[in-house]
């Protein structure tokens, strides 16, 4: 009884717990719209890991939302509600994508200046957020909402402005090749890299089906970045101080206005970088008229939830996330159950996870009748 | 003791536990009908947990609760407000852009036959309790528009509305000054006359004399004794509580005073209302001299902290310590230049709650080469530290440094500001009601840390609304009156009620030397 009460106080049980929920309530209303439950779970989890061009691709679709992820929840535990991070996705893409199509340079230049860019585009987003709350008062929900749209007509302008527009569609052009954070495109299309991939079948098909890409890399480094961030480094315990009980932390000497910059300037750079790898690692490397978010900042709020704003729980809530999404086409094509079951099935999985706080109270009652059985 | 009709409350064998932490084993109350029963102990001896299972806040892991001789299982306070229990809480719940009618009804709405909130009868009804027992009230203010005092008035008559008949007080008088205590204590009286019965949580010694009938002693999650309170002196209640002898009069030998190293010239600071609550007010700290600030709350003393931290802006005048001026500056500029201040909001301004206790001590000293490497915490320094201060200060329970702050009890996170600020080794150290919320034990400690500082040569500024905690512990005795220091006495050059006079705006006294 012990055991099992300490095992359901744990954060990461309340989040299993919820995701079984998920998927219970997914399976009802499965059942309830005429499709047979197993049949489509059966699926979804084929549409995600039984062919290795799935893994690579659930793991490219995860790679912009788990930094987004991470930029909310970094935001949430300087005690801000950065629902900016599309707005500081798109912004990151648009500013990669001014830069990348101008410029030429040799790779090891141009990645990283491309990459660069998108980073400051999102800060740049990120730290109006943060300025107008310091300065003014202004919350960053209202902000951060405007700056969302403010974000979209800007990229849409972009898109239609004559230095970037591609003639006879509805993008700009793509970014120069040298800005590619693909993992050796080029060798891998030429003979010898053929050749050399042929023996490993795995390999193979990752390869040259998808665009394998160095994203996720990044994002798991900026996932343990932003660990240490927090709970090691000065700056994090200041941002922390400041987020839990800001007349604290002014009356200890701490700059609150400064660090609310900080924060939004952090969470704002970590969704640009995703925007930026994002134009830099996937096909085709352009942005193209949005007439709706493409939700790639509003998906990394429920990472950052499912995650409970832990930041190394974004990079498996963000697997998580991008592999519902991605398996979820296959329900589609499979089952012929339309993908808004998989969406609904998300948003109990991420209404359940909100509702975890109930299971370590379960687990606190089931200790109380524990202490009466024993007496 | 026997079960039975007399007593309006008997709780047998209470055992209460957080996780493995006994803070309750096997306590036991009786308290009679129509009685105040007072619950005495140090910080942390469980007096709030027990009196939260009465009111169904937490459940006992063993032990029995009678209610007029029946026995009852309280589940959650709303049974506990059927069988007319009542409570009100050392933080207040109320809803501050509501009126007082409003909170008090809030939750149990009377509603006319179609619905409608009948706000009438609700406020006739209330103004009822209110003559009954003198609890005066403006029932149409709203809350964040009355005093402390006059918002647990409204807990208390929330009680009453909800057919309370044996109301629970945890550490009512804490927040109140010396005046509103006098009130309260009538209020407490013509309660009783009523037939209620009350249970008060406090640490003054002179409160239960002056109020209850029996006192129950905890120390330590242990039931130590029952006494009938006119049958012992405050000496030896002190001595129950803490299990050893208490001076509750402060040693000291005559202060020695040296250079002036804190300075206030003629400061002037306005509220956040626009009107001067603090006005042309001078005063000086040397080293090695305590100097005591006595005055009714609101009388500037806020304002006059909040300034000199440099949390408020100073109209004019200046703050010097020594010797520069830091008025108008930023809190960092004041901690830098050598200033502690243990500030009267432990909650709001002194600790981060979901911190740690070792994350809230190193919050001024985080930044500094000792606490730091290359930018990251030095995280096994601060335990170290921390863990040394938790034993000098007797912070309870001991090894509580990766603890967040908010599971101490009141008195103990009171400890863990009072110790950051001694140990970080000012100038200047301001204490501002330094001992609120601390049982007797504490209290002696914090005036003997008091004492030993100014003896190792800082200067000591304590502002306090506990007239006793003033005259006993300063060396120099500032009345603050209406933004002003009316008056300025050596401490044994005057007595309570010249103070008590003054403080109250009364014409000061011949002998006494202004503003020097
Ligand atoms: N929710 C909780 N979780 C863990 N420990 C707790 C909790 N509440 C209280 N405690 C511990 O139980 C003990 C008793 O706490 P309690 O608040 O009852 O003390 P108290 O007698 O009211 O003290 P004070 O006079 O300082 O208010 C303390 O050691 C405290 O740290
Ligand atoms: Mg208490």
């Amino acid at each position: 009884m012990k055991m099992l009460s300490k095992i359901l106080k744990k954060q990461i049980t309340s989040t299993i717990i919820a995701l079984l929920f998920g998927f219970l309530v997914a399976a009802i209303v499965l059942a309830i719209a005429g499709y047979n439950p197993g049949q489509a779970f059966g699926a979804l989890f084929k549409g995600m890991l039984s062919k290795p061009k799935y893994i690579s691709n659930v793991i490219i679709k995860a790679t912009p939302i788990i930094l987004t992820g991470l930029s909310v929840a970094f935001a949430f535990k300087t005690g801000l509600f950065n629902i900016g991070a599309e707005g500081q996705y798109v912004a990151g893409s648009i500013a990669a994508v001014l830069v990348g199509v101008k410029l030429n340079l040799p790779a090891v230049i141009q990645v990283p200046l491309v990459v660069l860019a998108g980073v400051l585009g999102g800060m740049v987003f990120g730290s109006v957020v943060g300025f107008l709350k310091a300065k003014f008062g202004i919350h960053e929900v209202i902000t951060s909402i405007m700056l969302n749209w403010i974000s979209l007509y800007l990229s849409n302008f972009i898109v239609s402005s004559q230095a970037y527009h591609l003639p006879n569609s509805t993008s700009t052009y793509p970014v120069n090749e040298s800005s590619y954070t693909m993992i050796l495109p080029k060798w891998k299309t030429s003979d010898a890299g053929m050749a050399a991939l042929k023996p490993n079948k795995w390999l193979y098909e990752m390869m040259l089906k998808t665009d394998v890409n160095v994203g996720i890399v990044i994002a798991i480094l900026m996932a343990v970045v932003i660990w240490v961030l927090l709970y090691r480094s000065n700056k994090g315990y200041e941002l922390r101080a400041v987020g839990f009980n800001r007349d604290a932390a002014e009356f200890a000497g701490i700059n609150v206005n400064r660090n609310i910059v900080q924060a939004m300037l952090i969470a704002g750079a970590l969704s640009g970088l995703a925007g930026a790898l994002s134009i830099t690692g996937i096909a085709p490397h352009k942005i193209s008229t949005l007439a709706a978010f493409e939700n790639y900042g509003f998906n990394g709020l429920s990472v950052a939830m499912i995650a409970g704003s832990s930041p190394i729980g974004c990079v498996f809530a963000g697997l998580l996330f991008g592999g519902l999404l991605y398996g979820g086409q296959s329900v589609q094509q499979e089952v012929g159950a339309p993908t808004e079951i998989i969406n609904i099935m998300i948003g109990t999985i991420v209404f359940f996870v909100a509702l975890t706080k109930v299971v370590p109270a379960l687990a606190e009652r089931l200790e109380k009748r524990g202490v009466g059985h024993a007496q | 003791m026997e079960v039975s009709k007399e007593y309006a409350v008997q709780m047998h064998g209470i055992t209460k536990l957080f996780g493995t932490f006994r803070a309750l084993d096997n306590v036991n109350l009786d308290v009679k009908k129509g009685s105040i029963h007072a619950i005495l102990g140090e910080n942390g001896a469980g007096k709030s947990t027990l009196m939260n299972v009465l009111y169904g806040l937490y459940q006992a892991d063993a032990g029995e609760i009678y209610l007029n001789g029946e026995k009852v299982v309280i589940k959650n306070p709303n049974v506990a407000i059927e069988h007319g229990i009542g409570m009100v809480h050392q933080h207040f719940m109320l809803v501050d852009n509501f009126t007082v009618t409003q909170n008090i009804i809030l939750g149990t709405e009377v509603t006319s036959r179609f619905g409608v909130l009948d706000m009438k009868k609700a406020r006739e009804e209330i103004l009822n309790i209110v003559k009954k027992y003198g609890l005066e009230v403006d029932p149409d203010a709203k809350i964040e528009d009355i005093s402390v005092g006059m918002q647990q008035r409204v807990e208390i008559l929330k009680a009453l509305y909800r057919g309370a008949e044996i109301l629970i007080l945890d550490e009512p008088t804490a927040v109140l000054t010396p005046q509103e205590i006098e009130e309260l204590i009538s209020i407490m009286h013509s309660l009783i006359e009523d037939g209620k019965t009350i249970i008060i949580i406090t640490h003054k010694l002179k409160e239960i004399k002056a109020s209850s009938d029996v006192c129950t002693i905890i120390r330590r999650g242990q039931y130590i004794d029952t006494v009938p309170v006119a049958d012992v002196d405050e000496e030896e209640l002190a001595t129950k509580m803490v299990g050893h002898a208490v001076k509750l009069v402060v040693d000291k030998t005559p202060a020695k005073p040296g250079d002036v190293v804190f300075e206030i010239d003629h400061l002037t600071v306005k509220d956040d209302r626009g009107l001067e609550a603090v006005k042309d007010l001078s005063l000086k700290v040397r080293k090695g001299e305590i100097v005591g600030i006595a005055g009714v709350d609101g009388n500037g003393q806020k304002e006059l902290v909040e300034a000199i931290t440099c949390l408020t802006r100073s109209e004019s005048g200046t703050i010097k310590i020594n010797g520069t001026e830091i008025q108008n500056t930023t809190p960092r500029n004041v901690i830098e230049h050598k200033v502690s201040t243990i500030h009267e909001d432990r909650q709001r301004r002194g600790l981060v709650l979901p911190f740690t206790v070792a994350e809230n001590m190193v919050i001024e000293k985080y930044r500094t080469p000792e606490f730091k490497r290359h930018g990251m915490q030095n995280r096994e320094k601060a335990q170290e530290y921390t863990k040394k201060l938790i034993q000098d200060y007797d912070i309870r329970p001991a090894g509580c440094e990766n603890q967040p702050v908010r599971g101490l009890s009141g008195g103990n996170q009171q400890k863990v500001i009072i110790a950051r600020e001694v140990s970080n080794d000012p100038d200047l150290l301001i204490a501002v009601q330094p001992t609120r919320g601390l049982d007797v034990g504490a209290i002696e400690y914090v005036h003997k840390t008091l004492v030993r500082e100014r003896d190792a040569g800082k200067a000591i500024l304590l502002i306090s609304l506990e007239l006793d905690e003033v005259m006993n512990v300063s060396d120099t005795i500032d009345v603050i009156y209406d933004g002003t220091i009316v008056a300025e006495y050596k401490q044994g050059e005057v007595d309570e009620n010249t103070i008590g006079l003054l403080m109250a705006g009364g014409k000061q006294n011949e002998n006494a030397v202004q503003n020097t």
